[in-house]
């Protein structure tokens, strides 16, 4: 049987306000699937996202959900995460969402190892607003404030998160879908800040004017930008210029999570004592 | 119902008297001269099973507060000016998606980082318009050490009732200050407490933004199956968005009117010694308490003056304001703590404008003392 998607869906807000072809409802339908295979209940969780394209996702999906201000989302998401930890909380964020405007809070979502599951659907550019530089945007490529090409240096936003210290760390692109599932499930699994790094195409707002055709041939250049962490790993330090490994980078399930630290605050503070992590 | 005697400051008292309302979850940044209630809380809220985050930057406090307000618990923030600035843009999507907040501002010296670790009044207006867009603000101002505590527990109440952030002003000097205060009993602030209102009806039903033209959202928990979305966009009765024009007039309409009709159940301030008054001082939180000692003095010396003294600074008293104006005619006497923030509110409420009374600003960091006031008011006054 075909799997039912509207079971998780506000099919009244359905189209999305996606373009034809954007790698969003790939991630979308791979973020549903993870979901029901954990059986994890509607009323159990929540989605909060930020500003753009990816801003909208947490509008489609049938739970609580909160659309904050740009850059924000985990710090929104902590709040809710703190005052309710057995629940799950999910936070979609864009790439300029959640490494440029919103770096901070990604960074210290991650050192704090907050049970909170990051997915950063990361398109290389500003898609929402036209076009403007992002701090994953590839050097050389053209940028409606780079017209000439872009002379940023590229974030690696996986390096960030696991020097930062997320417990669990993952990237995939949106032409694997099933790959992509299975990295979810396992993200969601896990008991810490768990990020995955997503890479997914803006043929529109990047691609039309980077010459880059059609959306499938942009999912192809994400292709040939990504190696899977096993190759990546026997590969020297020349041929892994411009390439970023893909599935799971890095997962420690012995880090200690930070709600349940904030337990043993209470315990210590209930029972007069020094808190012992 | 036995009163509490203290010894404590503006800004511990603030902070107990969040946990004695209810509140879960704090979310704040250290800040001078505001940190305290930081301090305080970062002890109390563990013991009752609640959480403090002191988070990364301002902005995450607020943030953090939001969202915890948002899953259905009592929440607060506590900052300085500077403070409020960064968490501007948040604020605003707490007034737009309706999330209850208490935002405790222990005003210092600014603009900018200005005088950390004095005292001004500076952020009057800022509270009034404390983010970009048009919102109807609720602003309350303790006078005294006891008021840190009950005003902040108002907060909550009135937060909870119109949906909404509530400021509670305090400044560098009633922050700061050490003292005895008288609270209410315990008891008498649980008995106080009311919730914000929920829907209990089939989940199908529910609009969350669906309610009268004067009354605020009805935001249920999350987690409890009323599936429901928030946004700092404009929306509509669902809470999704749109750019209906006619949906976007109606909510801000609604935003203004769900105060606006309600200003009983907020307006508070305070008239001292004014039954045979013939002069009027008006003053508000750390300086009232140095214009109550200057009305004070002055009586002793047979001068028949009195104190007006706001509580709840906006939505402003201004039909009071208007009734004292007549009374007293241009033989009024304001004192604050900066170049005339609340004279504004003051000449819209009276029509007079500044130069016709007497108007005795500073901030400099200093506090007026009453020596001071006293001299101005047999100067320009009498």
């Amino acid at each position: 049987m075909a799997f039912n998607y509207d079971e998780y869906l506000r099919t009244d807000k359905m189209p999305t306000l996606w373009c034809w072809g954007c790698g969003d409802g790939v991630i979308l339908k791979a973020f549903i699937r993870a979901i029901d295979k954990l059986g994890i209940k509607k009323d159990d969780m929540c989605i909060v996202s930020g500003i753009g394209c990816s801003g909208r996702f947490s509008s489609y999906v049938d739970c609580n959900t909160v659309h904050t201000t740009h850059g924000r989302t985990i710090a929104y998401a902590t709040g809710i995460k703190m005052a309710n930890p057995d629940k799950h909380v999910f936070c979609i964020t864009g790439d300029g969402d959640g490494l440029a405007i919103g770096g901070n809070h990604t960074i210290h979502g991650c050192r704090r190892n907050i049970d909170i599951n990051h997915i950063l659907i990361n398109n290389f550019i500003y898609g929402l607003t036209n076009s403007q530089t992002s701090p994953t945007t590839p050097q050389g490529m053209w940028t409606v404030t780079m017209k000439r090409g872009n002379i940023d240096p590229t974030f690696d936003a996986c390096k960030l998160a696991d020097a930062a210290g997320a417990s669990f760390v993952a990237r995939e692109n949106v032409s694997e879908p099933r790959k992509l599932e299975k990295v979810f499930v396992e993200a969601f699994k896990h008991k810490g800040y768990s990020f995955v790094d997503v890479f997914s195409n803006c043929h529109i707002n990047l691609g039309r004017k980077n010459k880059m055709g059609s959306a499938m041939e942009n999912l192809e250049w994400i292709d040939q930008i990504t190696v899977s962490k096993k190759k990546y790993d026997a590969m020297s330090e020349e041929e892994r210029a411009g390439l970023f490994p893909t599935g799971i980078l890095k997962k420690d399930e012995e880090a200690l999570e930070y709600t349940a630290m904030y337990e043993k605050v209470k315990e210590a503070w209930q029972n007069n004592t020094k808190v012992e992590l | 119902m036995s009163k509490r005697e203290v010894i404590s400051s503006g800004n511990d008292l603030a902070a107990r008297a969040a946990v004695d309302a209810g509140c879960k979850f704090f979310g704040g940044y250290p800040i001078t001269p505001s940190s305290e209630v930081m301090h305080t809380i970062s002890d109390l809220l563990p013991k009752i099973g609640g959480a403090c985050m002191q988070m990364e930057d301002e902005i995450a406090g607020v943030c953090a507060a939001i969202g915890a307000s948002m899953s259905g618990v009592r929440s607060m923030t506590a900052t300085s000016g500077p403070g409020i600035s960064l968490k501007a843009e948040n604020i605003g999507l707490a007034f737009i998606a309706e999330v209850p907040l208490v935002i405790v501002n222990v005003m210092r010296g600014g603009p900018s980082t200005g005088l950390p670790t004095r005292v001004q009044q500076g952020d009057v207006l800022q509270a009034k318009n404390p983010t970009h867009g048009d919102v109807k603000s609720i602003v309350l101002c303790p006078g005294d050490l006891a008021e840190c505590y009950t005003e902040t527990v108002r907060a909550f109440n009135l937060a909870d009732r119109f949906m909404q952030p509530v400021f509670v002003l305090l400044d560098e000097t009633l922050g700061h200050m050490h003292a005895k205060a008288e609270l209410p009993s315990l008891q008498e602030v649980e008995e106080g407490i009311k919730l914000r209102r929920e829907f209990v009806g089939d989940p199908a039903d529910y609009r969350p933004y669906d309610v009268p033209q004067d009354e605020p959202a009805i935001l249920n928990p999350m987690f409890k199956g009323y599936r429901y979305h928030y946004t700092g966009l404009h929306h509509g009765p669902t809470g999704f968005p749109t750019e209906d024009a006619e949906i976007c007039e109606k909510l801000i309409e609604r935003l203004f009117k769900k105060v606006e009709a309600h200003e009983d159940e907020i307006e508070s301030y305070e008239e001292y010694k004014l039954d045979d008054a013939e002069y009027l001082v008006v003053a508000y939180g750390s300086t009232a308490l140095a214009a109550r000692e200057a009305v004070n003095r002055l009586r002793e010396e047979g001068v028949k003056i009195g104190m007006f003294r706001p509580i709840t600074l906006f939505p402003s008293p201004d039909k009071k304001m208007k009734e004292l104006q007549e009374r007293f005619g241009n033989k009024v006497y304001m004192a604050e703590l900066n170049m005339g923030q609340y004279v504004e509110a003051f000449e819209r409420a009276t029509g007079m404008h500044r130069d016709e009374f007497v108007t005795h600003f500073k901030a400099n960091g200093r506090p007026i003392s009453p020596a001071e006031m006293v001299a101005k008011i047999k100067e320009e006054l009498l």
